[in-house]
């Protein structure tokens, strides 16, 4: 069961895929099209576990992550 | 569910000019978080530096003044003495601090100036295309040390937290890096203290934070991140340098 959620702002992020390398859960991949920047964003992956351990929103250096828990 | 994190108060909602993967955006938010945890917002006095940061008035909602290149510590200074209810901070990287703002640092920082430094080393002048700093590391390369920096002709890279720390009137000095999330926590803890030093008028406080810079490091982010801990942290060692908060009154 999922114990959290967090939701990514794609226009404002610039892809540098730090938090991919640092989510202890794996639920964080890369998106299927560029923004609007140019950018090739990051997505959360619906089906993915997430413990709202918010390790992504400390290393985001966009600050566009939101992380929500029960 | 509830949200558990979200964008600091203090930070406007605007994108960042920096490079994916910048350290600079990361101290940004940081510096926000401690305003809001202190709730001093109303009472900081921003003082950015030129360099890829001289748009910080775009993102800290605070009150913010430019000053000359390097002479961050001397328009501070000006600001705390003629309102001593604010809290200057001077926003400088390493080109500012370590470079041509070296005198009025040192200076600042010996007549124990109640003013906080907060000091982007990313070892490279940044903004102006990745020439050497005085903190570029040896054998480092850089576009006007292609061959990396020589120590017989160029010097050896420079501690300017170490040498602040030598200065009677300095209370706080940490060297801390963004590079890990338990790095970037242990980054906002030693800028809280270092506004929490000049709230208790107990003098000077510097943190510096090493800073990945991967577009002139020629990097990818999470190579700079590594690059940070694996060869960085070796020439400049993290921890605190000096702290006598401790040893003196709070009033």
């Amino acid at each position: 069961m999922k114990k959290g959620y967090i939701e990514i702002d794609q226009e404002l992020c610039k892809g540098c895929q730090i938090c991919i390398a640092f989510c202890p859960k794996g639920s964080i991949s890369p998106a299927d099209k560029l923004n609007a920047a140019g950018y090739m964003p990051v997505k959360f992956d619906d089906n993915g576990e997430c413990t709202g351990c918010a390790t992504c929103a400390l290393v985001c250096a966009e600050v566009v992550i939101e992380v929500y828990r029960d | 569910m509830k949200k558990v994190y979200s964008r600091p108060k203090s930070l406007k909602k605007a994108t960042f000019h920096y490079c994916p993967g910048c350290g600079h955006s990361i101290v940004h938010r940081l510096l926000c978080e401690v305003f809001d945890e202190l709730k001093i917002q109303d009472r900081v006095i921003g003082i950015p530096p030129p360099g890829c940061s001289v748009f910080a008035y775009n993102y800290l909602d605070v009150d913010m003044a430019e000053s000359a290149h390097g002479r961050g510590a001397a328009v501070a200074t000006g600001i705390k003495r003629a309102c001593p209810e604010a809290l200057p901070f001077t926003y400088q990287g390493d080109g500012d601090i370590a470079a041509i703002g070296t005198a009025e640092t040192i200076h600042a920082a010996n007549r124990g100036e109640k003013i906080t430094s907060i000091f982007i080393n990313n070892a490279v002048y940044g903004m102006t295309g990745g020439q050497m700093a005085p903190t570029t590391l040896l054998e480092q390369t850089t576009t006007t040390s292609p061959y990396g920096r020589d120590a017989a002709l160029e010097g050896y890279p420079i501690k300017l937290s170490e040498m602040l720390a030598l200065v009677k009137g300095a209370a706080y000095i940490e060297r801390v890096a963004v590079n890990s999330p338990a790095n970037i926590k242990k980054a906002k803890k030693a800028i809280k203290k270092a506004f929490q030093t000049q709230i208790d008028d107990l003098g000077y406080s510097l943190v510096e934070i090493l800073s990945p810079c991967p577009t002139n490091w020629k990097m990818s982010p999470i190579e700079s991140w590594k690059w940070v801990d694996e060869v960085m942290s070796k020439e400049y060692p993290l921890g605190v340098i000096k702290d006598i908060t401790g040893e003196k009154d709070a009033d």
